[in-house]
Parts: C-alpha cells; structure tokens; sequence
C-alpha cells in the first residue's frame, strides 16, 4: 500500500513570549513525532487538550511547517514551497468551529469555492460541487444560506467542500466538538460512508474515545509525543495507561476491565456494549 | 431587536431588472445619479420621472418596500430642505415673518433639491433591491478589474465585502448573546444619558471585537486550508456573460440619459415659479 502521510523526527516549536512581546523560550508543541499512514486507511489521533494533536493535523495541511524533521504528504515534502498547493489539494482539512470555515454565503457557493482556488473550469465546478453535496447528503439543501444549517448540518457542508477539491486525504480536527449528540452522530456517520465509498485516507482527531472504534489505527499523543501507537482493540486494553493520559475511556471498556480485574474470564478492549453482553452470556 | 437591521437589502422577485446583469446596473445607476445633476428645466424632472416609474414597475418591487427605505434619510432630506428654503434669496419675496425670508428662488431650489434627492434615493435603493450582495460584489470586481492594473486590490477588496456580508448575521447573533450575558451579570444597557449609554456598550464591544479576530483568524486559517491565494489563476462558479438583453439595457439607459439631458436643457418649461 502507498504510504500517504509520513512524518520523520516531526518537531514543532513555538515562540513563548513575555507581555512586552520579548522571546522568553520556546516551547516544544510536537517532539519527534515518527508515523506513517497508508492510503486509503481510517487513522484515529487522541489526545486530551494540549497534547499537540491539533499541531499535527496543522502540519498535514502545510498551514504550519516543521521546525525540525520532515512530512510528507503523498510524497510531497510540505517544506517545498513549490509543491504547498498540491499539498493542500491533496490533504483536505475541516476544523472545528462550523461557522468559521464557511465562506459562502450559499451552501452551493462555499461548495465550489475550493475548486474555484484550483482554477477548475466552470462546469466542472458545478459538476463537483453537486456530487460533494449528493456524498454528504446535503443536495436539497444547495441553495440554502449556511447560517440557517444546524451545527451538523455546516459540519457537512465544509466536508463537502473540501471532497470537492477531490482530496487524497481528509483530516478532521475535532470536527464534533462543538455539536450536540445528534450532529456528532450525523457527521460521523458522513465520514464513515466517504471512507467507503470515495476511499479516502481519513485522520480524525478527537478526544471522544468513542469515535476512534472503528479505526484501522489508533494514535495516543500526549505533550507532544505520540505515546501509544495500535489497533483499537490494543490501545483500549490499557485502561490504566489511557487514564494516566486523562483520556475518557468508554463505560464498557472500563466496566469490563474492572470484571476482568476481579477475575472474570473477559478478554481485554472491549469497545462496545453488544460485545460485553455477548461474552458476559458465555460466562453464564 | 438587533436582528431588524437588514444591510444590502435585496427584494426577491422575478423581474427582467433581476436578471440583468449586476454590471449593467451599477454602471446604469451611475449613469442615472449624474444625469439627475445635469439639467434645470422641468421638463428633464418630467422624463426623469417617467423613466423611475417605468423602472419601478419593471423591477416588481412593491411601492411600499420602495417607501420604506426612504425612512432612515427623512431627516437628512427635511434639513437640505429647510437650507435651502431660508439660505437662497433669489427672487420676490412671497413669505416673510421675523428674520424669515422664503422667495421664490428659495422655495424654487428646494423643492427641486429634494426631489433630486428622492430620485437619487429611489434609483439606487432599486439596485440594491434587485441584486443579491454576491451579484454586487461579483459585479463590482468586475467593472474595478483595470483599477488592478495600478495594484488596487480589486479582488481581495470584494472577497472582503462578501465574507463581511456572510459574517453580519453571525455576529448580530453574537452580539445579542453577549448583552443577554452581560445583563445577566447585572450590566444596565438601557437607562442613563447618551454618554452612559455609551459607556454602556464598552463591555459589549470588547468581548465582541475580541471573538470577531478570533473568527478573522479561523477563516483565514480555513480559506488556505482551502488553497485560498488571492485572485490569480481563479475560476468562477458564476462567471458574468453579457447576453442580448444586457446589451439592450445599455442602449437604453445611454438614451435616457442622452434624452433627459437634452430635454433638460433645450426644452424650457416654467409652471408658476417652476
């Protein structure tokens, strides 16, 4: 499988400064960050709030450049200036306040504003704009103006607007951390059928145990290093570790790990409610 | 309240004045708003006239909406009026009381200072009425393209204006969650003096202005997420193309105002001291 994202030695630092302004430090956000994603797969990147995700999902997208190390994304370097467009073509981003990504004032309009910057000619724009609403599941909605959209609503409209550039790879940066229950649900279920149907390489990062399930992998960054690195199933058996992390580990994982604990025959990860019954019957 | 407000209002409807392109009819208002200061005789006020009802019909825009717009420049109108009712001395005097004098030039210049002004009101609210703000700022960049050519920003200047329109409902709605917050603590908006009132509004401003940056921040961050780079090598979804009925918009408007100057000037007309 083609590699689509690879970082070597990653390290990002920032300027501390004091209230004049004064460089007083730096202050590391990313320490030698060494992964490697395969095309097509569904990565997951915890972390609690701090930890450096967020910087990391910046560097995919060429916004921020690496102090040190290198990324490449598809085989691009993101320090080569040149390459910064196919860069940001080939790794789509969606942030996490819906309302500050959306720049048309139509739904349609935002829509075809990324193939616009592309310079796609102008059917083919309308073309895109109308399969990336179709993908989403927001077409009846085209001609609608985005405030009006529930917060779910837009976090679909700025996926579609970024599947419209046609990207090899989509990151997601907390893309439901400002919805309710319902609109987690719905954009979640957005990306799960893109990643099927579109075949696109996702990277979500989120602090939501829950969302990282169904993951081919699993990343666990803290303070800027990546501290855990496996499956679903691998990362959720250490639920000590994950809550030295201060990661919210699911109730059934913890349910589980604490009968296993008082020595119960339960496998360890547990990641779902159905499974725990199942294996709590065989016991019976 | 704050929600009232309605900046660039745009009247929906399905007229031909709707469908013209937006860059005819920011050059035809302009073309009209100069050629309402370019005649004397009450002649060019009569074609004038003519023409703006034509128009108003043709826009499907009910008189009323067109009335309502008028509301917030009353003001202004009632004091270019009185200005010029007691300031110009021109004439017989035909009302006189204490230090007041109105003559006939006055009362003369008055009236038809103000209905040039109706006019000039009316003619342009009807653009605005008949055009989406993105059809404005689309049109705008277009016809301020060769400005670009001595590096006025053109593109990004109207890239500003649409994002500031899409941004208005967003922060009237912050606005408003701000106040109820800050009442909620006990701040007091409505009571006091002007300057109290002002005073007032400091902690409503200053969390306002510090998320609309932080919003500014995100956008931008968002816009060359999306490969955002300015106006080269752009394409547009809705690219502007001149059609036959464009073309018949620009005859027509270049005739009126051909017409109503020289009626305007060549054609006297007098009724009373008009």
């Amino acid at each position: 499988m083609e590699r689509m994202v690879q970082t070597e030695d990653l390290v990002f630092e920032y300027a501390k400064r004091d209230e004049e302004g004064n460089v007083i430090g730096t202050q590391r956000a990313i320490d030698q960050v060494s992964l490697e994603v395969a095309e097509g797969q569904f990565i997951a990147i915890l972390g609690h709030n701090g930890s450096g995700k967020s910087t990391l999902a910046k560097h995919i997208n060429a916004i921020l450049v690496p102090s040190e190390g290198t990324v490449w994304v598809g085989g691009r370097n993101t320090r080569d200036a040149d390459e910064l467009w196919n860069v940001r073509q080939s790794a789509g981003m969606v942030f996490q306040n819906p309302d500050n990504q959306i720049i048309g004032t139509v739904v349609e309009e935002d829509v075809g504003f990324g193939p616009e910057n592309l310079g796609v000619p102008t059917d083919e724009i309308w073309k895109r704009v109308e399969e990336s609403l179709k993908a989403v599941g927001m077409f009846s909605y085209r001609h609608h103006s985005p405030n009006k959209l529930s917060g779910g609503q837009k976090q679909r409209v700025a996926i579609a607007g970024v599947i419209a550039m046609r990207p090899k790879c989509i990151v997601l940066d907390e893309p439901t951390a400002m919805l309710d229950p319902n609109g987690r649900k719905e954009v979640l279920r957005t990306v799960e059928e893109l990643r099927r149907q579109e075949k696109v390489t996702v990277i979500l990062i989120t602090h939501y145990m829950e969302e990282v399930i169904d993951a081919d992998r699993v990343f666990v960054m803290d303070h800027g290093h990546v501290v855990m690195d496996g499956t679903p199933r691998e990362i959720f058996s250490q639920v000590d570790t994950l809550k030295e992390y201060r990661l919210d580990v699911p109730q059934v994982t913890i349910l589980a790990d604490e009968l296993r604990k008082r020595g119960l025959d339960i496998p360890a990860g547990i990641l779902r409610k159905e499974e725990l019954v199942e294996v709590l019957c065989r016991l019976g | 309240m704050i929600r009232d407000i309605t900046i660039g209002q745009y009247y929906p409807a399905k007229s031909i004045l709707h469908r013209l392109d937006p860059r005819v009819k920011l050059t035809a208002t302009v073309l009209y708003l100069i050629s309402l200061f370019l005649f004397k005789n009450l002649s060019g006020y009569l074609v004038a006239t003519v023409f703006l009802i034509v128009i108003i019909r043709l826009s499907k825009v009910p008189f009323k909406f067109i009335m309502r717009g008028m509301r917030p420049v009353i003001m202004l109108l009632m004091i270019t009026l009185l200005f010029n009712l007691f300031l110009i001395k021109e004439g017989e005097v035909i009302f006189s009381a204490w230090i007041f004098k109105i003559t006939e030039g006055g009362l003369r210049n008055a009236v038809l200072m103000a209905v040039r002004l109706i006019y000039l009101i009316t003619g342009s609210s009807l653009m605005t009425f008949t055009t989406t703000p993105n059809e404005l700022t689309d049109g705008l960049e277009s016809l301020l393209k060769p400005l670009g050519r001595i590096h006025v920003p053109v593109h990004e200047i109207a890239m500003m204006m649409s994002i500031a329109l899409r941004f208005i409902p967003i922060l009237l709605e912050e606005t408003d969650k701000i106040m109820k917050a800050q009442i909620a603590r006990g701040a007091d908006l409505e009571s006091g003096n002007i300057l109290q009132k002002a005073k007032s509004m400091i902690p409503i401003l200053v969390p306002l202005f510090v998320s609309a940056f932080r919003r500014a921040n995100d956008l931008a961050m968002a816009m060359e997420a999306r490969c955002y780079r300015g106006g080269e090598g752009r394409t547009k979804m809705n690219p502007l193309r001149y059609t036959g009925r464009d073309k018949a918009a620009y005859a027509i408007v270049i005739l009126y105002v051909a017409g109503v100057v020289a009626v305007g000037r060549y054609v006297p007309l007098h009724i009373w001291i008009f």
